[in-house]
């Protein structure tokens, strides 16, 4: 059973909704700068990519705002966003042909936090009600199923940065085995101090002070990433459903995905991206040669740069296929990366165009990628493949393709 | 053809034994291993009780640099999934890390190591800014709790699909679930599955606390989980886990292992209602009986147990207890229902794992648990509850549910090998 | 003698649990049941928490699981503001 995508909503640090976002992309116009959420001037590592642009008063009903953290809004706004591009009306539907399926990496984080405060500084009977789900990483999935009456199969899973891309396919899953329409997605935000030091304590956070090169995935000067905030949803249905309801658009198919896993540390097998790539060919019932773009998880970090230049090749051979990681403009987003990686592959293949990546200028040779950076690069796109690793071993891949008209 | 999933190796570690036969042995009994508090001064808190498991990391086998490292949650999970594997049998060293998958369910994760972190880090909250000098190299691992699906894989070297499922307090049945799928779609042959949550820790007390969901029998701890009883007043805060060895049916039987039971039909909903608030009638998680009982190719009248969710809150038990009536018909008044939680009280996102295992072991030894507490029911709870002791009694098909917060509600039927339409 | 009104109840239960986009905030919300005004039993329990909290009176559950209007709320505060004193 086929699975199209209908609906887009993305919040994301360089563009609020779909087109600001990619518009922002092809102009090269980054979403990352100095912290400002709180004083971070004494800490190594300053610059983030955050939503700057989100006043969530606007975009989230009064009612949800004493309960729900920042990560929280954003998914509730990009789910809304989406199901408006998708024109579905989830009154007009039967509440269990639709589900929910989200991933964030660190949940309501900010908002922990500031319980953590009132109960160490002032005594547990300052902690919120709350507090009891504001937190907890299945926060987004049952926020969104109560505010658009969804009671389909629904679930939240984590897996870092790849849990993503594991609900997209999840969400493909659930799909196929009944459920008309899937509201789909991830976001992450932890950049209260407390948050923001936990990033940096992965050891990955690049230290650099220039917005612009501080994170260079691919680069002979990668030093770390940057993180970002926010991420995107997306509106999934059976294409059968999609057909007869109506739906006025379809962005793309989610044709295949796969998820494996590294070996244990010290152990001399080969990672498993290589193999997330492959299997997610396969069950799309595609080749590399079928592939023209490649969205790639740029860590940022040579050495895992470096593995993934070495999974890629291996799969499309040297300079083989056209290779791309607008999340430069944004930082990476945790659980909100794959998803917005997904959202730009669909706006490629919509707009025949691979957007570049920023900051990137010096590629080793020994990567032997045909990496896109300095300005996008027009191309028929019909399939793109989207890549995200997760730390600690974590790997997925999605496959989209173009549906013709 | 569908490929089928078996269990075929258990671990649990929960209130009240070291293992899994002393799990069996407590839920048999009748006895109950809630009691006060003891891993901090709980007397600021409203409710003093807990389900404690008394875990000693070296003794099961950990070494000092996994005990640093690992939150307890993991650590659970780790020694559950060592256990669940040499139950098994699986040879290690012969599996195809490729076909090997992991999920892991958990609601709250790394709460306890968090919490300790956060105390030292902003000096018990003095400031809104905390302090990078005492940060810890694992605060990362903490806060983004998917390492511990990760510690489960490197315990046997998986290197197929990977997950934690993180839905609340129906984790431990939705995880199990994902595995499921995943075997039957054909995605991985063997997976290690399960659940581990340990949350007795300030901020969890404390959040709990706060909506009032958790029992105040602070002066009777051992009678403070009471599921279905009238006097009941909240559910009793516990820490577990239960790994499982989940096998595609075939390669089980080709290797000749044991089968404790076929894991034929899962379900869930949500009832897109409120994050903790729970309807009166029961519809969701009756729609996730009816589709899990629809899965497994059998009506209600097959089902010879319930294990209930019977978190022993106000509205959990009315709620449930309609459920059963709604999915089951009359049925549901012929079946026994019990709820182990109390006994062992409530773990949060590890509960339902460790009541598949109880499930899962009812089947095996042909012994319903009983509901400890449960001496007056409420009137609007008016099923089989199978009070205060042990009922032995051949079952073959089992139904397990459970409910959580964001509105998830989740069913899951277990089968014995063998039965008409189960996997021999 | 400390007493509150109906708006600095107003007040807190905005602050604690929001209020519909649609909400006149001149009306007189005194006698509209809770259920009418959206406040559910967990924003009942929150806003109960801070009342307790800001003004050192207690706030028995279960009595206040049962109230149905703002009014019926105030009155509970306002007995209890005046028993404390």
């Amino acid at each position: 059973m086929r699975v199209h995508v209908t609906g887009l909503g993305v919040t994301a640090p360089n563009g609020l909704g779909v087109e600001a976002y990619w518009d922002a992309v092809l102009e090269g116009r980054t979403g990352i700068g100095e912290l400002t959420r709180f004083d971070a001037s004494a800490l190594p590592a300053r610059l983030a990519g955050q939503v700057l642009d989100f006043a969530a008063e606007e975009h989230v009903p009064n009612r949800l705002l004493p309960q729900t953290d920042v990560s929280t809004r954003f998914a509730l706004a990009a789910a809304e966003w989406a199901l408006a591009d998708a024109k579905v009306d989830p009154a007009a539907l039967t509440d269990y042909d639709m589900g929910v399926v989200t991933s964030t990496a660190s949940g309501g984080f900010e908002f922990t936090h500031r319980e953590f405060q009132k109960l160490w500084s002032r005594g547990p009977r300052y902690v919120s009600v709350y507090e009891s789900f504001a937190w907890f990483y299945a926060v987004n999935t049952g926020q969104i199923s109560i505010r658009h009456g969804m009671r389909g199969p629904s679930s939240a899973l984590v897996a870092e940065q790849a849990g993503g891309l594991d609900a997209i396919g999840h969400a493909r899953r659930t799909a196929r085995r009944g459920t008309p329409l899937v509201l789909t997605g991830g976001v992450d935000s932890a950049f209260d101090p407390w948050g923001w030091l936990a990033h940096v304590s992965s050891g990955r956070v690049s230290t650099g002070t220039d917005p612009g090169r501080a994170y260079l995935p691919f680069d002979t000067g990668a030093r770390g990433y940057v993180p970002g905030e926010g991420g995107a949803v997306l509106v999934l249905e059976q294409a059968e459903a999609a057909r007869a309801r109506g739906a006025h658009r379809v962005h793309g198919e989610i044709a295949g995905y796969a998820s494996t896993f590294d070996p244990p540390p010290g152990s001399p097998r080969p990672p498993g991206l290589r193999r997330a790539a492959e299997l997610a060919l396969a069950d799309a019932g595609l080749t590399a040669a079928d592939v023209d773009v490649v969205f790639a998880d740029a860590a940022g970090v040579p050495a895992l740069d470096r593995a993934e230049a070495d999974a890629i090749t291996a799969v499309f051979g040297p300079r083989g296929v056209p290779v791309t990681a607008p999340k430069s403009l944004t930082g990476r987003l945790l659980a909100g990366g794959g998803p917005l990686d997904v959202v730009t592959a669909l706006l490629s293949v919509r707009d025949g165009v691979i957007p570049a990546t920023a900051g990137t200028t010096d590629v080793p040779d020994d990567y032997r990628l045909d990496l896109v950076h300095g300005s996008p690069r027009g191309a028929a796109v019909t399939t793109a493949l989207v890549l995200a690793r997760g730390r600690w071993g974590f790997n997925s891949a999605v496959v989209v393709t173009a549906v013709p008209d | 053809m569908t490929r089928r999933v078996v269990i075929t190796g258990i671990g649990v570690r929960a209130p009240g034994g070291a293992g899994t036969a002393q799990f069996w042995d407590l839920l048999t009994s009748g006895r109950t291993a809630t009691r006060r508090i003891s891993f901090f001064d709980p007397s600021p808190y409203r409710s003093q009780v807990a389900g404690e498991t008394d875990f000693d990391a070296s003794a099961e086998g950990l070494s000092p640099r996994e005990i640093r490292r690992m939150d307890r949650a993991t650590q659970f999970a780790v020694v559950c999934a060592r256990d669940a594997v040499r139950d098994s049998g699986l040879d290690v060293g012969a599996l195809d890390p490729h076909r090997t998958g992991v999920c892991l369910g958990s609601a709250v994760a790394a709460a306890t190591s968090l919490e300790n972190e956060y105390r030292v880090l902003s000096n018990d909250g003095e400031k809104w800014l905390v302090d990078p000098e005492h940060l810890s190299p694992y605060t990362f691992d903490h806060v983004v709790p998917s390492v511990m699906p990760a510690e489960v894989a490197w315990t046997v070297g998986a290197e197929g699909p990977v997950t934690m499922v993180s839905n609340g307090c129906t984790s431990g049945l939705d995880s199990v679930g994902h595995a499921v799928a995943l075997i039957r779609e054909g995605s991985a042959d063997v997976v290690l599955a399960g659940a581990s949550d340990t949350p007795i820790t300030p901020i969890v007390v404390a959040c709990f606390d706060a909506i009032k969901a958790t029992s105040t029998y602070n002066d009777d701890p051992e009678h403070a989980s009471r599921p279905f009883d009238a006097s009941r007043n909240g559910f009793v805060l516990a820490e577990s886990a239960a790994m499982f060895v989940l096998e595609e049916h075939g390669s089980a039987r080709r290797r000749g292992a044991h089968v404790y039971a076929e894991i034929s039909g899962y379900a869930t909903r949500c009832n897109a209602y409120h994050m903790t608030g729970l309807k009166t009638d029961g519809r969701e998680m009756a729609e996730a009986i009816r589709a899990a009982l629809d899965e497994s190719g059998v009506d209600g009248t097959a089902v010879g147990y319930v294990n209930a969710h019977g978190s022993g809150t106000k509205q959990n038990d009315r709620h449930e207890t309609a459920a059963f009536k709604r999915s089951l018909g009359e049925h549901a008044r012929r079946t026994p229902v019990s709820s182990i939680k109390s006994m062992v009280g409530h773990s949060l996102g590890a509960i339902g794992s460790v009541e598949i295992a109880a499930s899962a072991l009812a089947i095996e030894h042909g012994v319903i648990p009983p509901t400890a507490n449960l001496h007056t029911p409420d009137p609007e709870c008016d099923l089989d509850y199978v009070p205060l002791v042990a009922r032995e009694q051949r079952v073959d098909t089992v139904l397990t549910v459970g409910s959580g917060f964001g509105g998830f509600q989740s069913a899951m039927v277990l089968r014995r090998p063998g039965t008409a339409g189960a996997s021999a | 003698m400390r007493t509150m009104t109906i708006d600095d109840l107003r007040t807190i239960l905005v602050s604690c649990a929001g209020e519909e986009e649609s909400a006149d905030p001149r009306a007189d919300i005194s006698d509209v049941p809770f259920d009418d005004l959206g406040y559910d039993s967990l924003a009942l329990m929150e806003t109960g928490a801070r009342i307790e909290r800001d003004f050192g009176i207690s706030l028995p559950d279960e009595v206040v699981a049962e109230l149905r209007t703002p009014r019926a709320l105030l009155d509970l505060i306002n007995e209890n503001l005046a028993g404390a004193r």
